[in-house]
């Protein structure tokens, strides 16, 4: 292993990569069913939470995996489960339960093609909106999209931090591809990494409000078998996590659980822009498209082509104000995507502008070519 | 009298329960068996799903989770497994476990994880409004089988057995009493127990089925009841619609909690 200060060089997966960041994040429970292409996580925790004195336990289904880390979360353990398509479905049911009781659990979701089995061993990009709104109700979503391996390591560290620190379930939507591309990362020294824990109560057990109006809009935990004897429910609840049926309280707590993702939002908001000052034309990608995007943008520059990247990290919440901004200089926007058009249609939202949309849902990649004539044909 | 009240959020009532419905008769018997085991309000974790008798854990002042219909069984096991110190019960009812929850159940029982199910049997579901269960028996009316239902129905207890549960036992609403000793046990039997409690529905089972009101299916639970020891005497036929009561299955099998811990002092001692 070569090392580089405190640093250390490897090559491994995406998949590997999201395992081994998870443990360094604090991760200590996890429950998975194995489905293609994300079981290599789900493999790699099984040798490696014992290690670290953590749980592992394959479960019997997604919808019982994604129940025992909310469980597992309110007993004070930092938890994850990883799945792909049809599993992140039959999750949507708890994952709707975790924004409800705003348990901090993180769920990885390495796409494949859909609807129904569609492509298990193929890439898409297609469950974005699925991961905005696959549950039912009114609700506030983080979802973050590595490209690389380098990324996907940072962003799951960084899912757990946004986790935590909002008591929200973060999603990570990782595609096939990154998922299983071995390549270099270098991991950094295990105190470069910043890792934010909940936010703990400090009240006396007779003075804990589980779900208290605090000035932030997140209410600190407490965690079960501690001396605090409180009710977690799905059931819309007041602060004292009770159900109620009180209009009022009820429209507090809806408005709070949004509010409390929507006022932070520029903590959460993450893009990287490349070449976009002079930029005519912006490729908006995200995933492993970013990568073909990337590409595409030089050789269109080698030519003369005014063209930008907008990246996104952070599919949900969308950066829509930041591309709003842009879209006064730029003509047109051209938005490659493993979908047919998911994201394409939250950045015309967005600029109010057409996109040109690059879509490929046949299980390729899409090539650098493919998006580079798009440009061609977008700038004559 | 027994002191209900420290273990009640008494804010919490009056409850939701209809006039003469078994899930009361239950949490007391369950109140008083955590009583008779010693142990302390602070180690104990209530989960629950979806019906009526899910609704238990919120008048009950533990560490109480009341989960998604079927899903009490997989937000438990997190629980367990997290902190293993708790003592762990899971109060559903029939639909809730064996209809949409019964790949957890089955699963539970085959881990043999420590946790104690008390599952209220009342053969309808009763929190939608009296549809049909897996446990409705065949020919018994609800109101989604009009004609009588023409499903034959589950026997839970078998069930968990043949899944792998260390202790299981039965009981009904009558034998009050005898139930908080059966629950008793159960919370000290390491590994999985099932309590499954037959709980008279009168609103939703025994309306359209004339079974008459809440002491009149009490009535039936004594007069047809009859306990394991005596039933081991009895063939077939003449056990044929007596409900089986008390200790049906009491074995020794390794709990999963313990074996974890195991393949942790395993792994780690390699490691280090
Ligand atoms: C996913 C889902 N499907 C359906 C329901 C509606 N539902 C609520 S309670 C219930 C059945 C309850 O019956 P049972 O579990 O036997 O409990 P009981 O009310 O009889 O105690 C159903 C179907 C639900 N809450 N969630
Ligand atoms: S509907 Fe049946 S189970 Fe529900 S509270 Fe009424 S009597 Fe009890």
């Amino acid at each position: 292993m070569a090392q580089l200060n405190n640093r250390s060089i490897k090559i491994m997966t995406g998949n590997e990569a999201c395992a081994e960041a998870a443990i360094v994040a604090g991760m200590r429970f996890f429950a998975g069913y194995p489905i293609t292409p994300s079981s290599e996580i789900a493999e790699v925790l099984s040798k490696r939470l014992p290690e670290v004195g953590g749980v592992f336990i394959q479960m019997e289904d997604e919808i019982a995996s994604m129940g025992a880390i909310i469980g597992a979360s309110l007993s004070g353990l930092k938890s994850m489960t990883a799945t792909s398509g049809p599993g992140f479905s039959l999750m949507q049911e708890n994952i709707g339960y975790a924004s409800m009781a705003e348990v901090p659990v993180v769920v990885v979701n390495v796409q494949r093609g859909g609807p129904s089995t569609g492509l298990p061993t193929l890439p898409s990009q297609a469950d974005v909106m699925q991961a905005r709104w696959g549950t039912h109700g009114d609700h506030p979503v983080i979802a973050v999209s590595p490209s690389t391996v380098q990324d996907t390591y940072e962003w799951t560290v960084k899912a757990f931090n946004f986790s935590e620190k909002y008591r929200v379930p973060v999603i990570i939507l990782m595609d096939e591809i990154v998922g299983h591309l071995n390549e270099k990362i270098v991991i950094p020294d295990a105190n470069e990494i910043e890792i934010i824990n909940r936010p703990i109560t400090t009240d006396p057990p007779e003075k804990y409000i589980p779900y208290k109006l605090t000035e932030n809009d997140i209410p600190p935990i407490a965690h079960y078998g501690t001396g605090y004897r409180f009710n977690v429910t799905g059931l819309s609840h007041d602060e004292t996590g009770f159900p109620t049926n009180d209009p009022k309280k009820i429209d507090a707590l809806y408005r709070r659980i949004n509010r409390k993702i929507e006022r932070y939002k520029n903590e959460i908001i993450f893009y990287k822009t490349e070449l976009l000052d002079d930029a005519e034309i912006c490729l908006v990608s995200y995933g492993s498209s970013a990568r073909s995007a990337k590409r595409a943008m030089r050789e269109a520059r080698a030519s003369g082509i005014k063209v930008g990247l907008f990246q996104i990290y952070v599919l949900w919440p969308f950066p829509c104000e930041a591309l709003r901004e842009i879209s006064n200089r730029i003509k047109k926007f051209i938005v490659p995507e493993m979908n047919l058009g998911q994201i394409a249609h939250e950045v015309e939202c967005a600029t109010r502008t057409e996109c040109i949309k690059v879509n490929r849902v046949d299980g390729s990649p899409i090539t650098p070519q493919e998006i580079l004539e798009k440009i061609k044909y977008v700038s004559v | 009298m027994f002191p209900y009240k420290k273990y009640l959020r008494l804010d919490k009532f009056p409850h939701i329960w209809c006039t003469g419905c078994g899930c009361g008769i239950i949490m007391k018997a369950m109140l008083r068996a955590i009583e008779r085991a010693k142990i302390q309000k602070d180690d104990v974790a209530i989960v629950s799903g979806i019906g009526c008798s899910s609704r238990t854990p919120g008048y009950l002042d533990f560490n109480t989770l009341h989960t998604h219909h079927g899903r009490a069984i997989a937000f438990a096991t997190g629980v367990k497994l997290a902190k293993p110190k708790l003592k762990v019960i899971v109060v559903t009812g029939d639909g809730d476990a064996t209809a949409i929850g019964g790949n957890h159940f089955i699963h539970a029982a085959r881990r043999n994880l420590d946790m104690t199910v008390i599952l209220y049997n009342n053969h309808i579901y009763g929190m939608t409004g009296g549809q049909v269960s897996p446990t409705t028996p065949f020919g018994k009316r609800a109101s989604t089988a009009p004609y009588g239902s023409t499903e034959p129905d589950f026997d839970i207890s078998i069930l968990a057995i043949a899944a792998g549960a260390s202790f299981v036992a039965r009981s009904t609403c009558y034998h009050a009493t005898q139930l908080d000793k059966l629950i008793e046990k159960a919370l000290l039997k390491k590994g999985f127990s099932l309590i499954e409690v037959l709980a008279q529905c009168p609103t939703y089972y025994g309306r359209p089925n004339r079974l008459g009101n809440a002491v009149d299916m009490l009535r039936y639970y004594k007069e047809n009841s009859i306990p394991v020891e005596t039933a081991k005497k009895l063939s077939e036929e003449e056990k044929k619609g007596k409900i089986t009561i008390g200790v049906l299955h009491d074995i020794e099998r390794p709990e999963f909690c313990e074996e974890y811990q195991k393949l942790l002092d395993r792994v780690q001692i390699k490691h280090s």
